[in-house]
């Protein structure tokens, strides 16, 4: 090991003169960085996320990917801060494939996802800063002839007895033939003087400037752009196709077939999509041509009446509804849903003989990247993969059949030209990986104060990592935890429990959504301790308060919201208040939602109060941001999000069919961050689960319609109420 | 061949006529910033000012471009108080329709330099942003109203 180290530090210095005599911490790779990292031969150190050039600057190399939740300025704030560097001097670079950028705690992949950036980089960017900040300080120390002890750092300069200092830039070249510190000591947080401040975002000025560089934005020398023409259904294959048509447009180079269906090539999207439309191609629709959302939804409600596999129990809550009086249930539902990311899906691939670059907004690099390399016939280490700014992500983009990764290679080897595969609005709507859909079915019979006694929750839907690489580590005893979650480790206080789960099998693909199993167990759960509240006359905040008492966590972000949403208050005639609590992700969110209704039974979101808490924080104006933002993308699939399918075709394909809120009909959001010690829990996703069940409870509160199916349209509304 | 300008550059494209303008724009141009989203003008993300109206260019066809006049976000300056206040409201997270929002933005303050709220909404509400920044973006607009600085 002291050998490498040793090694390392030599060609630390290589690489740190090549790079104009500044201090590479664990880049250390002669011969250029990218070359070298692209190859990946090259023996990598602990920390490769931190550069120090001569001039100062300081390059934080980002191995998650940008997708809107931050964490190009997120990441960079853990290291600056310890660090004690200038934060006007950082820049960020995404990182390449390697192993040093693997996840934490995924296993070997380079991965974004389960709101888990923050919470798993913390330690080791931390020590990363730490680890530069020590070894600066002895660089001058050593120049100096004092002990390190009598140095201070702050603001990118290393301060000495009698007024002494010397730059980061200065101390660059001298501190990179230091040995790097294993247990560098990290501040207390108490000194913190970035983490817990508003930093402000370091993507935003590209952003508004038409200089952030997207996916569907990546240009090269001769580069070609196809659309591909798909199969109308799930499973759906070419039987034979006529592309003459098509290659007479000006511009179209060469249609071919790939698995994904027919790619028009073209010199640019405009003759391809027009290409596409000439296209005369017969399907082999498959054994998924059949599929219809409502034979589907019966099948489901039939499966909730029958036990599943056992997810969770305690007690014996079977025995106890047997014996009650007076039981409570309830049946649930909710739709598949598209992530419809602003930026549809897109992928750039160039193939060489040795070599190949793949050039896409993805939050699985090293999954899209043996995928490519699968097509290409290479070796993954042979495939450069360089990770754009992602137009959203939301679960979409880490996909494990690496769907528009796959296609791309595949255009790219067939064309051998560097390709961009753009798909349509209606391409990436119709292309599956949804959120499942599900069925839930309560049963509940409560004791003599009215609290939940037994509780029997059957849930059926499609597992997401059935099928997948991700199988083995998610799915255990038939029990996909993501199916679940959310259900099966409820925090209130409830003697007897019974979780069980039917998994269902169609040819629909389903992937992580926003919060995945959370989108759906918290409504369910949420709304049907709402029922019960209300069912014994009691206060639904007091209610969920006095099941809560043995988690200070939920009870204080539930007892914040309520406090600033004025529970209890007056409201103004018809409008009314929902109240919904949820953790997922290591995080504990709260929401009170005020509701009203239009005089045709749309349902109105007026005013959201949010309360987190996601322990110790690092940007508190990015945790504002990603909840507001989970406000709206949960509310945009309370209000409207549904994708149906009819003969196995799905009936939406754009935004007139799959609306989004927009801004008149966006909540006014109060956002607050509870103040905590706990650990860094997740914040992308933590903020979704709870609006819907505030929404249903709220517009139960204001209609007495309990609509417990999503989304929340007029007729649903209607229909609760009883009126035709 | 149409000819027409951009940011204040002329060009002459040859160009089948029915091509949109967002792709004249993006593949022939190299002008990047204005971004694809819907194809249909559902969702706003293609807007660009022509002749100082903000239009959908995913629904304008070269064919009609002939003598326009043309900004996208590239030719605003960073000066420009809608810029400024996108910056210091923090609007952006990913950031993909952020291009459209400013500009759609650009041609409301043109014809309502103190835009109400209900003017941002019926203004702005064909304007998507998955994200959900809409209230930010709101904020913006209002504190860019205020603010006196160059124009584009």
């Amino acid at each position: 090991m002291s050998e490498i180290i040793k090694l390392s530090r030599r060609e630390l210095i290589k690489a740190g003169i090549l790079v104009g005599g500044g201090l590479v911490l664990a880049c250390h790779i002669p011969g250029g960085l990218r070359q070298a990292l692209a190859a990946g031969t090259t023996p990598f150190a602990p920390n490769a996320f931190l550069r120090i050039g001569s001039d100062g600057t300081i390059t934080v190399i980002v191995n998650k990917s940008e997708m809107g939740q931050g964490v190009y300025t997120s990441l960079p704030m853990l290291i600056a801060e310890e660090l004690e560097c200038d934060w006007q001097q950082v820049r960020v670079q995404p990182s390449p494939v390697a192993p040093e950028y693997d996840h934490v705690t995924f296993g070997n992949i380079m991965a974004t996802g389960g709101s888990t950036s923050v919470r798993t980089e913390w330690e080791r960017l931390s020590k990363a800063g730490a680890a530069a900040r020590e070894m600066l300080i002895e660089a001058a120390a050593k120049d100096w002839k004092v002990k390190p002890s009598a140095c201070q750092a702050k603001n990118s300069v290393v301060h000495g007895p009698g007024g002494k200092h010397l730059n980061y830039g200065e101390l660059a070249e001298q501190a990179a033939l230091l040995p790097v510190p294993k247990e560098p000591k990290l501040k207390k947080s108490k000194k913190h003087t970035l983490l817990g401040k508003p930093i402000k975002r370091l993507d935003s000025p590209a952003k508004i400037n038409g200089t952030a560089i997207f996916g569907i934005d990546v240009d090269a020398p001769g580069m070609l752009t196809a659309v591909i023409a798909r199969p109308p259904v799930f499973g759906g294959t070419v039987k034979s196709f006529d592309a003459k048509k098509a290659l007479a447009v000006a511009g179209v180079r060469e249609v071919v077939a790939v698995d994904a269906g027919v790619a028009v090539v073209a010199d640019g999207f405009w003759p391809a999509q027009k290409g596409r439309g000439l296209l005369e191609i017969v399907w082999d629709e498959g054994q998924w041509a059949s599929i219809n959302t409502p034979a589907m939804r019966e099948e489901y409600a039939k499966l909730a009446a029958t036990p599943g596999a056992k997810a969770y129990s305690s007690g014996d809550a079977a025995a106890e509804l047997d014996k009650a009086d007076r039981k409570f249930t309830a049946e649930y539902e909710v739709p598949y849903l598209a992530h419809a990311p602003m930026e549809p899906l897109n992928c750039f691939v160039d193939l060489k003989p040795d070599s190949g670059l793949v050039r896409t907004g993805s939050q699985f690099q090293t999954v899209d990247r043996a995928a490519a390399a699968g097509v290409a016939g290479l070796q993954p280490e042979q495939v450069t993969f360089e990770t754009t700014f992602l137009g959203g992500g939301f679960g979409r983009r880490a996909c494990p059949a690496s769907d528009f990764i796959i296609e791309a290679a595949q255009v790219a080897k067939a064309v051998k030209k560097p390709v961009k595969v753009i798909r349509t609005r209606e391409d990436d709507m119709r292309a599956g990986f949804y959120r499942p859909m599900w069925y839930d079915r309560i049963n509940a019979c409560l004791d003599k104060q009215g609290r939940p006694l037994a509780w029997q929750h059957t849930i059926v839907g499609q597992s997401i990592a059935a099928g997948t690489s991700f199988e083995n580590a998610m799915v255990k005893d038939g029990i996909d935890s993501t199916s679940v979650e959310g259900a099966a480790d409820l925090p209130y206080a409830i003697p007897n429990v019974l979780v069980d789960l039917h998994t269902t099998k169609n040819g629909v693909p389903v992937l992580w959504w926003r919060s995945v199993g959370h989108s759906h167990t918290a409504f369910v759960v949420e709304s049907f301790l709402d029922e019960l509240a209300h069912a014994t006359g009691q206060d639904p905040y007091k209610y969920r308060r006095s099941l809560l008492a043995k988690h200070p966590r939920h009870l204080q972000v539930l007892e914040t919201v309520a406090q600033k949403a004025g529970w209890g208050k007056p409201l103004p005639a018809g409008v009314g208040r929902g109240i919904a609590v949820h953790e997922s992700f290591g995080s504990f969110v709260a929401q009170v939602a005020e509701v009203s209704m239009t005089d045709k039974d749309q349902v109105q979101v007026k005013r959201v109060v949010c309360a987190i808490d996601c322990g110790k924080i690092v940007n508190p104006d990015t945790i504002t941001a990603q909840m507001e933002g989970a406000i709206i993308f949960g509310l945009s699939a309370a209000l409207y999000g549904a994708i149906t399918l009819k003969n196995g075709q799905v009936e939406q394909g754009n935004f007139d069919g799959y609306p989004l809120v927009q801004m008149d009909d966006a909540p006014k959001i109060e956002v607050h961050i509870v103040k905590s010690n706990e650990p860094p829990g997740g914040v992308g996703e933590p903020g979704v689960p709870p609006l819907a069940p505030a929404m249903a409870n709220a517009l139960f509160a204001v209609s007495g319609a309990r609509v417990r199916s999503l989304p929340i349209t007029p007729d649903q509304v209607r229909a609760a109420m009883g009126k035709a | 061949m149409i000819t027409f300008q951009v940011n204040g550059i002329s060009h002459s494209v040859d160009l089948e006529a029915d091509t949109p303008l967002l792709w004249v724009l993006r593949d022939h141009l190299k002008l990047t910033g204005t971004k694809f989203g819907c194809g249909e003008g559902l969702c706003g993300a293609c807007t660009v000012l022509i002749d100082g109206q903000p239009q959908r260019s995913c629904q304008t066809s070269l064919a009609e471009m002939q003598d326009k006049k043309v900004t996208t976000i590239e030719g605003v300056p960073v000066s420009h108080p809608l810029k400024k206040a996108w910056l210091t409201e923090e609007v952006s997270q990913c950031g993909y329709c952020q291009p459209g929002q400013i500009m759609n933005a650009a041609g409301l303050m043109t014809s309502k330099p103190h835009p109400t709220d209900a003017d941002i909404d019926n203004a702005m509400s064909g304007n998507l942003c998955r994200c959900g920044t809409y209230g930010r973006i709101r904020k913006a607009i209002h504190v860019a109203s205020q603010q006196e600085g160059e124009k584009s």
